[in-house]
């Protein structure tokens, strides 16, 4: 029987010869099988994942060192592209699309002789926190199968939870790598804004989207975060020059932090009492073995969702006219002279309710005279965060916060309007808006019988002591 | 062109788009040539497909620069790209990546020569942006065809203040951002093949009127002549409406050579609302100090500067000055000539007529290996020391040598009989078969038709086959005429 308890340990089986690379894709392609029903994967690559892997052990058996990712099975969100293989984003748009080029991503994790196991359902194109998807189906919570993954990165959260790969690559533009993880108590990780190159990730916004790591543990996403991370000539958001190697000094783990709660958070009304007294647990706990732990007045608290709402469907207005069914994708078979006709037949057709919701949304804020009311303000609200933001953390080395206000809904509840179901993002997206790297850590049980964690932010940048901090509070618990 | 006597004004503004000569596109790594197969210089990233970003090439961004000192623009030290929403198939991501409020280049200027006197015409910014595929609408029956060759090459977009008062002085502007672009090596200035492009903005209003008039743009003007002609036209057309007491309606026309007229177009674009916002897939560029000051160093001396220095260095006349600056090639290459001798204006007069005529007969250019600037100078010398003439070095010595530029001139030019004959007896021989010939007119000569000497003179030079020495020639020419009389 094959387990899997992290790289490392992973890998000290595989010099030992206890274990194969070939024996662990036949337990996650079997593992996949048995739980279909959580509708977690949308395609599994089943045979060549076998043959990479035997390949993988050949190495090792001639002696060869192991590479940093050797072997180790990796899941992919259904709007990462792998060269020749079918990328969708989860929409109608692009459901026989194969893409022409792996991202940078894809080819960092190849290079290090990463395993990629399948695409993994998702929101469509990334916008969501439910996963309830209309092409696929709804991804279901494996602690409760009546319950919802979370969203967007929902399979690949719920891949990790129920054990069908080792880790998985998300995004996270809002919250969709953390939020799902926090829903399927596992650990959800969005770098620094620029810490990891776009090219290749199917843009939602592009000012927002980072790709993400969702695993078991912190080590793990470090050594995958490390792989991932750096400059790419294809992606000129990348930031320069900025190191995430294992060498990296951070402060001794006993040394105390300074960390800042923000009480505006706390005291919001959709907030869960249960998920309340954790994080407020969680503070006294620090408090208690010496680490500066204070409450810092977060005023612009009630403007986040909406600054996040405008800029990031004016920014997926933009970057999703690219689906008109000229090219590539959804393209109705009919007869007409009309353009307009052409467009609207086939992006009405192709794109889901959420999509077209936001497309609208989004085509609103940027036109002419609502500009200046709308995108432009939010442009502010923006910059007064990164400013609060920076703030924050030259006092602070920390702030934490909850990752969700709410216990996973059940499947097929989402009846209340749009602006409550965006309203759960209220604590997600901040980090997005500012830049600033963010983990969702699990570590409460829930009296509904689910669990649920605390998030931790970093200032930009500095990821590497975020993720080492991530697990100190982790080991606590 | 005849404002003076209308009651009217042309207000004009011109747009015009520089396809810039870079290898690569302006934001991904295909390559940037026209006439390839349709289709063939395309990748993921022209094509727009899903999760592809743009990657900003710095040599688009060093030409535009350039473009902006030659144009003494106030250069911008941080600037951004926009995205321009609106849907067209020939457009793969569904927007265009430009530049909206922070152009790379503000302001600025470029002198052109109107009736022997200078004037600036003002700019307003000079911006980089992405070109979108090619719509073939006339290929099929059916359906419409698309090249996305083109898809995502770098161009300029240079836009005039309303400065322009006639058709003439548009086409004067557009030649001489035609003749920059070149001279910097940024943009071939083809405009057949679309690398230079020109819109124009038309308004009339009364003579004296500060305000402007309702404008028309005028698209599709695909050559320097047509922009001319079309600009005239539509002043023309206003005119007439004004006079007629019609309205003018703001519009967007295009210009039909055949017919020299313009006719209104079917705008895809002036409903639309373009939705401009900063291009969040790319940061800010920065135009740092370092940066600038190399490109400024790497400036050639500008055309206009070189014409001035022609005239004042060189004492050429301006028309002589302006035929050699007309293109840079030429200009090196008489700036190589230079080097080797200090008649000025017979380098000028061989480098402009005769060797400019040889090439363009040959479909060359002074790009292609010519005559080295030494052998020139060896040919002046023999006009110089009366050893040729000027016409023979031109016509014949000259072509002679492009295909034998090992020869020596002297040598060259001694064995093939082209130097001039100015042994006496030769000439005076000559003289008198002509004189012989023609017995009427040196008898209308010595009853005072002295003009009459020139058809003589020219005689001679027919049946020397113009190697006889003019001078010495009209010397003996006279002497015998007089003696004979």
């Amino acid at each position: 029987m094959f387990t899997f308890v992290s790289i490392q340990d992973y890998h000290l089986q595989l010099v030992h010869g206890r274990q194969t690379c070939v024996q662990a894709v036949t337990h996650y392609i079997r593992e996949i099988q048995l739980q279909n029903h959580l509708n977690a994967f949308i395609e599994t690559f089943k045979d060549e994942a076998l043959a990479r892997a035997s390949e993988l052990d050949a190495e090792i058996k001639e002696g060869k060192p192991l590479r940093k990712l050797h072997g180790v099975v990796i899941g992919i969100k259904d709007n990462i592209c792998y060269k020749d293989h079918f990328i969708s984003a989860g929409s109608n748009i692009l459901r026989h699309f194969k893409s022409l080029y792996s991202a940078t991503v894809i080819e960092r994790i190849l290079a290090e002789g990463a395993i990629i196991i399948g695409r993994q359902n998702c929101d469509e194109f990334a916008m969501g926190n439910r996963n309830e998807n209309p092409v696929y189906g709804p991804v279901k919570n494996q602690l409760d199968n009546t319950r919802i993954s979370g969203g967007s990165s929902g399979g690949s959260a719920v891949a990790v939870q129920a054990s069908l790969c080792m880790a998985s690559l998300g995004s996270d533009t809002g919250g969709s790598v953390r939020q799902p993880a926090d829903h399927c108590g596992v650990i959800g990780f969005k770098p620094s804004y620029g810490m990891i190159s776009r090219h290749g990730l199917i843009a939602y916004a592009s000012s927002f989207d980072q790709i993400g790591i969702i695993a078991n543990n912190i080590d793990d996403i470090e050594k995958i975060f490390h792989i991932l991370s750096g400059e790419d000539g294809f992606d000129s958001t990348v930031l320069p020059n900025v190191r995430t190697d294992s060498a990296i000094e951070t402060k001794p783990v006993k040394s105390t932090s300074k960390i800042a709660w923000l009480p505006e958070t706390l005291h919001h009304t959709s907030l869960d009492p249960e998920i309340k007294t954790g994080l407020k647990n969680t503070l006294e706990s620090l408090q208690k073995e010496g680490h500066l732990v204070e409450a810092v007045p977060f005023p612009l608290i009630d403007f986040i969702v909406p600054a996040y709402y405008i800029l990031t469907t004016a920014e997926a207005s933009s970057n999703l006219s690219r689906y008109d069914g000229v090219r590539y994708g959804y393209r109705k078979a009919m007869q007409t002279s009309d353009l307009f006709d052409f467009y609207a037949k086939n992006r009405s057709e192709g794109f889901g309710w959420e999509v077209k919701k936001r497309i609208m949304l989004g085509t609103f804020v940027l036109s002419a005279g609502y500009f200046d009311q709308y995108f432009k303000k939010a442009q502010q609200v923006r910059k007064l965060i990164i400013q609060l933001s920076e703030k924050i953390f030259q006092q602070y080395d920390f702030i934490l916060l909850p990752t969700v206000p709410q216990v996973p809904d059940r499947i097929g509840t989402s009846g209340e309007s749009s602006t409550s179901g965006y309203l759960s993002d209220i604590y997600t997206v901040f980090a997005n808006l500012a830049g600033i790297p963010a983990i969702s850590l699990p570590i409460y049980k829930h009296t509904s019988g689910m669990v649920f964690g605390i998030q931790a932010m970093s200032s930009q940048k500095n990821d590497i002591p975020l993720l080492r901090f991530s697990e100190t509070l982790l080991k606590k618990h | 062109m005849k404002c003076e006597k209308e009651p009217y004004e042309a207000v004009i503004g011109l747009e015009i788009h520089a396809r810039l000569a870079t290898n690569t596109k302006l934001f991904c790594g295909d390559y940037n040539r026209f006439g390839d197969t349709p289709n063939s210089l395309i990748s993921e990233i022209s094509l727009a497909h899903p999760g592809t970003l743009p990657f900003l090439n710095k040599k688009a961004v060093s030409f535009a620069v350039k473009m902006g000192i030659a144009c003494h623009c106030d250069i911008t030290d941080t600037t951004y790209f926009a995205r321009k929403n609106y849907f067209y198939p020939d457009l793969p991501k569904g927007y265009q990546v430009t530049q909206h409020i922070s152009p790379i280049c503000k302001n600025g200027y470029v002198p052109i020569r109107i009736e022997n006197e200078i004037k600036d015409i003002f700019l307003n910014r000079i911006h980089l942006e992405e070109d979108a595929g090619k719509s073939l609408h006339d290929l099929d029956d059916k359906f419409s065809c698309l090249d996305f060759n083109r898809a995502g090459t770098p161009l300029i977009e240079i836009v005039t203040e309303p400065v322009l008062h006639s058709a003439e002085e548009a086409y004067q502007f557009l030649s001489e951002i035609r003749r920059l672009v070149k001279w910097l090596d940024i943009c071939d200035g083809n405009m057949e093949e679309g690398s230079l492009r020109c819109d124009a903005n038309i308004s009339i209003r009364p003579k004296g009127s500060k305000k402007l008039g309702v404008k028309v743009e005028v698209k599709n003007l695909n050559s320097l002549r047509f922009v001319k002609k079309a600009i005239q036209v539509e002043i023309n057309r206003l005119i007439e409406l004004a006079k007629k007491n019609q309205q003018i309606i703001q519009e967007t026309r295009s210009y039909d050579a055949t017919s020299n007229t313009t006719f209104p177009m079917r705008d895809k674009e002036s409903a639309d609302d373009y939705r401009y916002f900063p291009e969040p897939d790319l940061p800010p560029v920065k135009i740092n100090e370092g940066f600038f000051s190399d490109l400024k160093k790497s400036m050639p001396e500008l055309p206009s500067q070189k014409e001035k220095r022609y005239c004042n260095e060189y004492k050429l006349p301006l028309l002589d000055a302006e035929r050699l600056c007309a293109e840079k090639q030429v200009a090196c290459y008489f700036d190589e000539a230079v080097k080797y001798s200090t008649n000025y204006k017979a380098l000028a007069n061989l480098i402009t007529g005769p060797l400019m005529q040889y090439l363009h007969e040959q479909k060359s250019d002074f790009s292609n290996p010519v005559l080295p600037a030494n052998k020139l100078e060896e040919i002046v010398q023999l006009i110089d020391e009366n050893k040729i003439n000027f016409s023979i070095a031109a016509s014949k010595l000259l072509p002679f040598l492009m295909t034998h530029q090992n020869e020596d001139v002297l040598v060259a030019a001694t064995r093939e009989g082209w130097l001039q004959i100015n042994d006496t007896d030769e000439l005076e021989k000559w003289i008198q078969m002509v004189l012989d010939r023609m017995p009427d007119k040196v008898k209308q000569y010595q009853q005072g038709k002295k003009g009459l000497i020139g058809l003589m003179m020219g005689e001679v030079k027919k049946i020397s086959k113009g190697k006889a020495d003019p001078v010495i020639t009209i010397k003996l020419l006279e002497e015998k005429l007089t003696k004979s009389n």
